[in-house]
């Protein structure tokens, strides 16, 4: 089934096109890396589908309608993690993830000992993000990918600052998040090891400097 | 992997928010005492600055200390939003099946429970300090309870439509002060016939009604501002 | 429905090629008129018999003040305008409008207190209308403060209409609260919001400089507005060409 389709696709800067209007489809099981230069847009790109950024030009469609970014059904089926992760330094670490999945998924506060062992960070429980490295937060939020249940997840830079261990680990989590029904786009800086990962250029607009 | 579930549980998802808020707030104790301390401080001015004279501070004290509890609020409300903006926990609530709307009134509440209610309680004794009379005093704590929620309401817009901005602080007072005219006369003239022994009842009510109004469509305004925000 | 209208409307090229004679037009109506009803209002009209040529400032206060609130509105509709269709123009017509409101109120100001020195003797008075109108002044420069702090300008647009739309609700509120708090703080010996009747060879110059301050509106309202557009879209095929045409 196809998930996102785009068509003619470009974020806009200043009324300006980023990069060259595209035509991709993202279909169920599909697993995707977005590769451009660095300032091409991958960012505002992603962050585009996920409602985050307002200015482009073209059409998206999820699951054949028109995508709007508030749609009840269509946020339950998004998981989005950005270069900022959301885990807040005054809370623990299972507080941030079951405030996670209780605003993200209407769940009761449930065992997130076991997502956060996953990734870890067994005995690290009850201790403030403050006092975790910047690999253990970004682990924290990654706790969250462990434990969701959405179709389609938007990564931007998952691997930044995990350890060689933890990439492998991520790797065959998003395998089999693939492998399941469910799609990922994401873009990354590291070679990813994965079969049958597709690409979408991102080519950027040449400027005319006045 | 298993098909999505649709029965989102909205007041798991309102609980866990409302702990995350409440818990954040106890946890930022300098938060709390910051503005009360201002509060303080400024207080201490009036005298050394204008006069010492008893008459003098009767006459001056509800309008003055609805003043400062004005710019206590608007000093504690740049990190109403900041924190979760630069973390990246607003992506998270901007994407989050639960609406944004109750997000706002969320943070905007445990905003007022950590410097409304402070401010409303300290008062009394800000009221001693500046020879307000006696029988102002619950008159002084009603109007400021809720008042400050009504400032904290109003200031939510602003502190929603500065927080992408580097060095909002100024350019949100600028905005938000004259939004606050309506609060200040009201409250002001509350405990200024309260202490007068006059009829505040009208003024008190206007306050509410004011409350009211900002309840209804304040956080409308800010969850819209905080949408336009994130586009960064 | 079919909003296809609003948005060629809401073109700047559209709109830019459309105005070029309402510019002229406007322009030359504005400038009359202000001529005739200066001459008229400050050479013609009979003296005030009690306030005597002092009160020929209403000729430019009072249709600026009336002129400096309705250009809140007018700003505040067009932000909404945009939030809600989407329109590129009505956020130029918006930034246009919120220095030009401003200056108004700042005129209205001033010319309030030019007329209060001989009037009453002092510069300022804490009177509802002044008092509301400073506000109101305050109200404009928060927007163009708030434009003026963005980097994009796309945010620039949408949180300052925001900010306009929620002003534009306070307006009301204000005026009324500011209106009950001068009954109970003026001072007896100052009045001048009673109810007074105005000659007809007063009110006439009058009546025309209301025509004229608002031709003058819209006038510097579409020419600013225009100044906006090209330097929005001086990147697009278009402009170069009226930018080329100007420069040879």
């Amino acid at each position: 089934m196809t998930l996102l389709k785009l068509s003619q696709f470009s974020c806009l800067r200043d009324g300006e096109p980023l990069f060259e209007p595209m035509d991709y489809t993202l279909s169920q099981g599909d697993l995707v890396q977005v590769v451009g230069p660095n300032g091409a847009g991958k960012t505002t790109f992603l962050r585009s589908l996920c409602g985050l950024y307002s200015e482009f030009e073209g059409s998206i469609f999820w699951k054949g309608a028109p995508l709007n970014p508030s749609d009840f059904e269509f946020l339950q089926h998004l998981f989005y993690l950005g270069h900022q992760t959301g885990v807040k330094k005054t809370l623990t670490a299972r507080e941030n993830v079951d405030w996670y999945f209780g605003l993200q998924d209407g769940a009761s506060p449930q065992s997130s000992e076991e997502l956060l062992a996953r990734v870890g960070l067994s005995g690290y429980e009850d201790v403030p993000c403050q006092q975790l490295s910047a690999g253990q937060m970004r682990r924290v939020a990654l706790a969250r990918l462990f434990g969701s249940q959405r179709q389609l997840w938007v990564l931007d830079e998952p691997f930044t600052a995990i350890d060689v261990l933890g990439v492998a680990q991520l790797e065959g989590l998003i395998q089999r998040h693939c492998e399941t029904g469910g799609s990922v786009l994401l873009t990354t800086h590291q070679a990813i090891t994965l079969p049958g990962v597709k690409s979408w250029k991102l080519r950027p607009c040449i400027r005319e400097e006045m | 992997m298993n098909p999505a579930t649709l029965d989102y549980n909205l007041s798991n998802a309102l609980r866990a928010s409302v702990a995350r808020e409440l818990r954040i707030s106890t946890r930022q104790l300098s938060e709390l005492f910051n503005p009360l301390l201002f509060f303080l401080v400024v207080v201490v001015f009036i005298p050394l600055g204008i006069s010492s004279d008893p008459a003098l501070l009767t006459k001056l004290a509800p309008g003055m200390i609805w003043v400062i509890a004005l710019l206590a609020t608007l000093l504690s409300l740049e990190g109403l939003f900041k924190g979760d903006f630069e973390d990246g926990s607003l992506e998270q609530m901007v994407i989050s099946p639960l609406p944004l709307v109750w997000l706002v009134l969320i943070k905007v509440f445990s905003h007022w429970l950590v410097t409304g209610i402070p401010l409303t309680l300290l008062a009394p004794v800000l009221g001693l300090m500046l020879f307000l009379p006696t029988d102002a005093y619950w008159i002084l704590m009603l109007s400021l309870f809720l008042g400050t929620a009504s400032l904290s309401l109003v200031g939510s817009i602003g502190a929603a439509l500065t927080v992408s901005l580097r060095r909002g602080g100024l350019v949100l007072s600028l905005i938000v002060m004259p939004l606050y005219v309506p609060i200040l006369i009201f409250g002001a003239d509350t405990v200024n016939s309260a202490a007068h022994g006059l009829s505040y009842a009208f003024s008190l009510a206007v306050l509410g009604v004011f409350l009211l109004f900002a309840l209804l469509a304040a956080p409308f305004a800010a969850a819209g501002a905080l949408k336009i925000s994130v586009n960064t | 429905m079919n909003w296809q209208w609003l948005h060629r409307f809401g073109s700047p090229k559209w709109f830019y090629e459309k105005t070029g004679l309402w510019v002229v037009a406007l322009g030359l109506c504005s400038i009359t008129l202000l001529v005739v009803g200066a001459v008229w209002g400050l050479g013609f009209a009979p003296e005030d018999a009690k306030q005597g040529n002092s009160y020929r400032i209403i000729y430019i206060h009072v249709p600026a003040a009336v002129i400096s609130m309705a250009g809140y509105y007018i700003m505040a509709i067009a932000g909404g305008v945009g939030l809600i269709w989407r329109t590129k123009l009505s956020f130029i017509v918006m930034r246009a409008a919120a220095p030009i409101g401003a200056w108004l109120t700042f005129a209205a100001l001033f010319t309030g207190a030019v007329w209060g020195k001989p009037t009453w003797g002092t510069w300022w008075v804490w009177d509802a209308r002044i008092t509301s109108m400073l506000i109101l002044l305050f109200l404009y420069l928060g927007v163009i403060a708030l434009q003026q702090a963005f980097q994009h300008q796309d945010s620039a647009d949408k949180t300052s209409a925001i900010l306009a739309l929620v002003g534009m609700v306070n307006v009301p509120i204000i005026y009324k609260s500011v209106e009950w708090w001068t009954t109970l703080h003026q001072p007896a010996s100052i009045k001048f919001t009673q109810k007074s009747t105005i000659d007809p060879s007063m009110l006439y110059p009058l009546m025309i400089m209301f025509v004229a301050f608002y031709a003058f509106y819209f006038w510097c309202l579409l020419r600013s507005a225009r100044a906006e557009i090209l330097r929005r879209e001086q990147k697009t095929a278009w402009v170069g060409e009226i930018l080329m045409k100007g420069s040879r």
